[in-house]
């Protein structure tokens, strides 16, 4: 038995956007234990809708997280609209479903730089994020903003998307398909990427299922489990089958995500098919009274919106469970007896959102 | 492109305050193909000692206040800040949070402030560009020492 040593990983670490701290336990090479201290973005942005009423808490919901900012603003949306039984306008469905999709797709682009730059593939992170601008750039089109959009409001949508554009979306799309593949066979099929993701931070079925692993994390797991076939928003008029894998380990976990992107396109093109007239929002009088539990499914996984209201305009209660957190007690077991020089793909492999999770 | 108006390549360190991500992938998008200031020699260090100008984004809070200060004081003169994004300059929509402190200049000192929520990469890339005369600016300011003179 090699000397304990222990090494601080973050708060600011070059592989990491975002700041979280690890204390490394290591035995020789080997790391032993990982001791997680978080709360370096705690903003508390749940108390904050004791200021701001029911309505304008749409921008700061959409501000948890800027990465999946729509899919916030959405579950916010959607949690009062099922509290006073508003009935949103199918296009105005459809047109969410579509930005959702389209923010998985940047998402996912998004991460995948994220992990070739952590096993050093410079080239490979400039293509990923090169291919995710076309994402922005449609997001830019049709929505203003290239992160955050405050599209989404309570009762539908703000903007329309005109059928010209919807077509525009779809050509650059299939564009993209095309690029999408040659740069994510890399990922799959190049020996030196899969010497580091292969094998490496294993996670069998039982132990995603026993430390409540969400989203691509399980599903890379063999569980499949993905909230979208609840049937949300227009998901329900889709057809989709959740992807999975069997191998539990970084590459499986790739390969769901890169699988998940291609899904993500042909959801879109979907969209574009069955996406009806009409208008995209409807009204919103009065004030919510009661309370409400929602599930969504994120970039990272499964997001619960719980929120309570009074009869006024100011809510009581908001509580976001978002997927990273979820996915915290998964990664601290995945990180026990790999190498130091894995630490940072298996804290990507997660793809870890510090400010969902500390809000 | 005329090349002269770059007088120095700065090497830039980056933080995450508690900021909401958005600022963040702008300021690495900024350095992918697209906008791709690395071409001029503008590099994201992960290291405080090779950095010349520190970005932060997001407000500061009772956490992280040591972090910022220990980032910039392991900085070498003469050294530059950019507070990126409406968190970092005054707290934005999150200034009334229990857990916000306020803008990055309430603890460190502040040389050039990016508006916007989230910022777009134009602006962060100006104002990295207007840190670049601060940073002259100090240069000369300096008093000049030989080496091992105390």
């Amino acid at each position: 038995m090699g000397n304990r040593t222990i090494v601080p990983f973050g708060p600011q670490h070059p592989v990491l956007p975002e700041p979280i701290h690890l204390d490394l336990v290591l035995e020789d090479e080997t790391v032993v234990e990982a001791i997680p201290r978080i709360g370096y973005i705690h903003r508390g942005l749940e108390k904050l809708v004791e200021k701001r009423d029911y309505q304008q808490y749409c921008y700061v919901a959409e501000r948890i997280c800027g990465i999946c900012s729509f899919m916030h603003g959405m579950g916010y949306c959607m949690s009062i609209e099922r509290i006073m039984d508003v009935e949103v306008p199918e296009r105005g469905e459809f047109l969410r479903t579509i930005w959702a999709e389209l923010s998985r797709l940047h998402s996912h682009l998004l991460w995948l730089g994220l992990l070739a730059d952590a096993f050093g593939f410079e080239s490979l992170f400039m293509q990923s994020w090169k291919l995710r601008e076309q994402v922005l750039d449609i997001f830019e089109e049709t929505t203003g903003g290239r992160v955050i959009f405050s599209v989404c409001d309570i009762g539908g949508v703000r903007k329309d998307i005109s059928s010209e554009t919807l077509m525009k979306i779809r050509t650059v799309l299939t564009e993209m398909e095309k690029e999408l593949k040659e740069t994510t066979s890399v990922f799959i099929n190049d020996t030196t990427v899969k010497l580091r993701t292969k094998g490496v931070g294993v996670l069998t079925k039982q132990m995603a299922f026993d430390l409540g692993a969400v989203g691509p994390m399980a599903r890379a797991s063999g569980i499949e489990m993905d909230m979208r076939t609840q049937g949300y928003s227009a998901y329900g008029k889709l057809d989709f089958k959740p992807i999975t894998n069997d191998g539990g380990d970084c590459y499986a976990r790739t390969r769901v995500r890169i699988k998940e992107m291609f899904q993500s396109i042909d959801l879109i093109r979907q969209c574009i098919d069955k996406i009806p007239g009409g208008d995209i929002n409807v009204k919103v009088k009065g004030t919510p009274n009661g309370e409400q539990f929602i599930r969504l499914e994120q970039p990272r996984g499964e997001v619960v919106y719980y929120t309570k209201a009074n009869g006024t305009k100011f809510l009581d209660r908001v509580r976001v469970r978002t997927p990273t957190f979820a996915n915290l007690p998964a990664l601290l077991e995945t990180l026990k007896n790999c190498s130091l020089a894995d630490v940072p793909i298996l804290i990507l492999t997660i793809d870890p959102c510090i400010s969902c999770t500390e809000r | 492109m005329n090349l002269n108006v770059v007088k120095k390549s700065p090497w830039i360190l980056h933080y995450d305050g508690t900021s909401c991500n958005g600022c963040d992938i702008e300021v690495l998008a900024c350095l992918t193909p697209l906008y791709d200031v690395e071409r001029f020699g503008i590099i994201n260090t992960g290291n405080p000692k090779h950095a010349d100008i520190l970005l932060i984004t997001g407000s500061v809070n009772e956490q992280n206040i040591p972090v910022v200060k220990q980032l910039y004081e392991q900085m070498p003169e003469p050294k530059a800040v950019v507070a990126v994004g409406i968190c970092a300059t005054s707290g934005g929509i999150f200034a009334e949070c229990y857990n916000v402190a306020g803008g990055v200049d309430k603890v460190i000192p502040v040389d050039v402030y990016v508006p916007g929520c989230a910022a777009r990469p134009e602006s962060i890339i100006d104002g990295v560009v207007k840190a670049l005369d601060i940073l002259a600016e100090k240069k000369k300011a300096m008093p000049k020492k030989r080496i091992g003179e105390k």
